[in-house]
């Protein structure tokens, strides 16, 4: 008993040594590396501000660069777990391609033959079946790595080649368009968001989960006598979360429908065009909702459930994992496989937002995938990453991008610059890392 | 001598080859509830591969193995937890990247109704646990990685008992450690003792194991060289057996013993 208060009177004193931004961070329990990153992108996106002279930070913009982002965002959110777990997956864009190309010629050749065009069913079992494809691909790439143990560089070298040369032959190279009009609102645009009132709602609904969710840890912790976060802590989170969910609505829906669209809704409508314009709100556009949610679902898995813990034990010392009796061989294919499904989602976001499925769909998003995971600190030793890091990654790449676009910088340049900022990005990294310890 | 009873655990006549090179041959051991069983023999002696049969990392060749007189089937880790056989490895395996909490329930988590980790009651059990151990850690949030030798070790021993451990098998299990923590260790097999465990502790080094354990067993190139009580025989003896082959008078001689001319 006298060693706990010793001890306690330690930690005390420790605390009160440490100077007030310290003590700010081991309150908050906030992790410096994602605020980090956050600031990375703060600054990233007042420079292009500045570069652009006030062009980066409009709502078009903005809302533009998280549609953009979303389809490697929700392949990121899967490449972690494998990066996590030691091995690599080089056949995400490829996948991605077939994926769809399947959905393609699905909804625009085969379902409407039996269902009629545009029958409301079309786009459903359309993503299902793409979701079917990419999970048996995933589950035949991991089963090659977990079971024949062939490197998961290899396999999925492999398969960056057949996936996309089986891409060809499904329609021997032809692009297959126009997509249906219900699956189209996954790409966002005009008509895939989900408008200013939907959108406030989402965002509400965000904040009482926030808030829900630190005062049901509260309540955990507390059950079992745990040291609490001072309550300034909680009051401070809750806020700062709600504050960046509605100002994100807001940002979205302050970017209203394009003049002749909106034109042509009027007249359609019989609504009488007022002066100065109709100004309806885009709201969040349909693939970041998409997005978010995977990467919701996907922290859950990560850190909410058994399979979760047993990856990131499985990065950490893969021995030890096996001989804690956890199935790892499984555990390898299952990683595989939930790759294979983000694949197929992210492929009907870009397939929905191109209009149509094309030969080259995808190709490069491998490579931008995993620079996505490993800026977001995912760490290629393994045992080491976060899914928001890499949505956040995947974020800065695409602000690197667009920015650059808008700064009509050559295409070349742009990926001698993303090249140049990935292996920084690492070796900044590896510096906090080595700090760390 | 404790004869009468039923062993705990028995291996009877193992064998098992890695390509050629046979590892362990022939081999036979056994272990009573609340005996300390020293195993030693010198690096490459096959002890550290006749144990590993018996967590179940490795699959035997020939021989059977008997849990409470009955013959148990081990092909797997997860066999061998089945019949309370827990193991604390010399490399410790614990997965670095993850806190002490999700060390200890490892494989067998904890869940709450809806099927999630319940992080809570895994983290409330965990400090129960260590502090039994180890009553100064407090260091329940951080990696396994940033602990201390000792800190680990006592994470790779709470994981072994905190499932009622039968039988605990523990390889070089102060080879990472101080002093002061090799001494807590000792404590702790006392104690464990007490509660019944049979503890099978593997060594190449005689001073480590000497004075806790109730019996020796010596390998060497892969066979048994003999089995002794440890009041009945010296350390320099043990080392002749270690080193030569030479089985002492007080001790059963095995397979493996100098045939003397």
């Amino acid at each position: 008993m006298a060693d706990i208060t010793h001890a306690n009177q330690a930690n005390r004193a420790r605390n009160a040594d440490e100077n007030p931004i310290r003590r700010f961070f081991r309150a908050t329990e906030i992790d410096t590396r994602l605020l980090g990153m956050v600031g990375a992108l703060v600054i990233i996106w007042l420079g292009f501000q500045f570069l652009t002279g006030g062009l980066f930070l409009t709502p078009r913009n903005l809302w533009n660069l998280t549609v953009q982002t979303s389809s490697v965002a929700v392949m990121a959110t899967g490449m972690v777990l494998i990066i996590v777990t030691r091995n690599i997956d080089l056949s995400v864009g490829s996948v991605l391609g077939f994926c769809g190309m399947i959905m393609g010629v699905m909804q625009a050749k085969i379902l409407p033959q039996y269902l009629g065009l545009e029958h409301p069913a079309i786009w459903i079992i359309t993503l299902t079946s793409g979701v079917l494809v990419g999970a048996a691909i995933g589950a035949l790439q991991g089963s090659i790595i977990a079971f024949l143990n062939v490197p998961a560089f290899i396999v999925t070298l492999g398969g960056l080649l057949v996936w996309r040369g089986a891409t060809w032959f499904v329609t021997s190279g032809q692009t297959v368009a126009p997509m249906n009009s219900t699956f189209r609102l996954m790409g966002g645009g005009t008509e895939g968001s989900i408008g200013a009132t939907a959108s406030w709602i989402v965002g509400i609904v965000a904040c009482v989960a926030i808030v829900g969710a630190i005062l049901n840890s509260r309540k955990q912790r507390k059950r079992f006598g745990f040291p609490l976060r001072p309550v300034w802590a909680e009051y401070f989170l809750s806020v700062l979360g709600c504050v960046l969910v509605l100002g994100a609505v807001a940002i979205a829906n302050a970017y209203f429908w394009p003049i002749n669209i909106a034109r042509r809704y009027a007249d359609a409508n019989g609504i009488a065009w007022p002066e100065g314009g109709l100004q309806i709100s885009h709201g969040i556009a349909i693939p970041v909702l998409i997005a978010i949610a995977v990467g919701i679902v996907m922290t859950f898995i990560a850190t909410r459930l058994r399979f979760g813990r047993y990856v990131f034990a499985l990065g950490g010392n893969p021995e030890a994992a096996e001989l804690a009796g956890i199935k790892t061989r499984w555990v390898t294919v299952k990683i595989f496989m939930l790759m294979g499904v983000l694949c197929a989602i992210a492929a009907a976001i870009s397939t929905a937002r191109l209009n149509a499925a094309t030969n080259a769909q995808g190709e490069l998003d491998e490579l931008y995938t995993i620079a996505a995971a490993v800026i977001g600190g995912t760490s290629l030793a393994g045992g080491v990453g976060t899914i928001a890091g890499a949505m956040i990654g995947a974020l800065v790449m695409q602000s690197l991008q667009s920015g650059m676009v808008l700064l009509g910088i050559d295409s070349p340049f742009q990926r001698i610059v993303v090249g140049v900022v990935l292996v920084v990005a690492v070796w900044l990294d590896t510096v906090y890392r080595a700090r760390a310890k | 001598m404790s004869d009468q009873r039923t062993p705990l655990v028995e291996m009877k006549n193992i064998s098992i080859s890695f390509g050629g090179i046979h590892a362990v041959d022939n081999a036979s051991i056994d272990l009573h509830p609340g005996e300390v069983v020293a195993l030693l023999g010198h690096n490459g002696a096959g002890k550290s591969t006749l144990i590993k049969i018996l967590s179940g990392a490795y699959r035997r060749d020939a021989g059977e193995i008997l849990i409470n007189g009955e013959p148990a089937e081990i092909n797997n880790p997860r066999d061998a937890k089945k019949y309370g056989i827990e193991t604390i490895y010399q490399t410790l395996a614990v997965a670095d990247n993850v806190d002490a909490a999700a060390n200890l329930y490892l494989g067998r988590e904890l869940r709450t109704p809806w099927g999630t980790l319940d992080d809570v009651a895994m983290e409330a059990k965990a400090r129960e646990v260590m502090g039994r151990l180890n009553p100064n850690f407090q260091r329940f949030k951080e990696p396994v990685k940033a602990l201390s030798g000792g800190q680990r070790q006592s994470v790779a021993i709470a994981r072994a008992i905190l499932f009622d451990a039968r039988i605990l098998i523990m390889d070089e299990p102060t080879a990472a450690l101080g002093p002061q923590e090799t001494a807590q260790v000792g404590e702790l097999i006392k104690q464990l003792k007490k509660e019944g465990i049979g503890i099978f502790l593997i060594s190449h080094d005689i001073h480590d194991v000497f004075d806790l354990a109730d019996r020796v067993s010596v390998m060497k190139n892969g066979q048994v060289v003999g089995h002794a009580r440890t009041e009945d025989v010296t350390k320099d003896e043990v080392l002749g057996m270690i080193i030569l082959g030479k089985c002492p008078p007080k001790a059963i001689p095995g397979p493996g013993a100098m045939q003397t001319a």
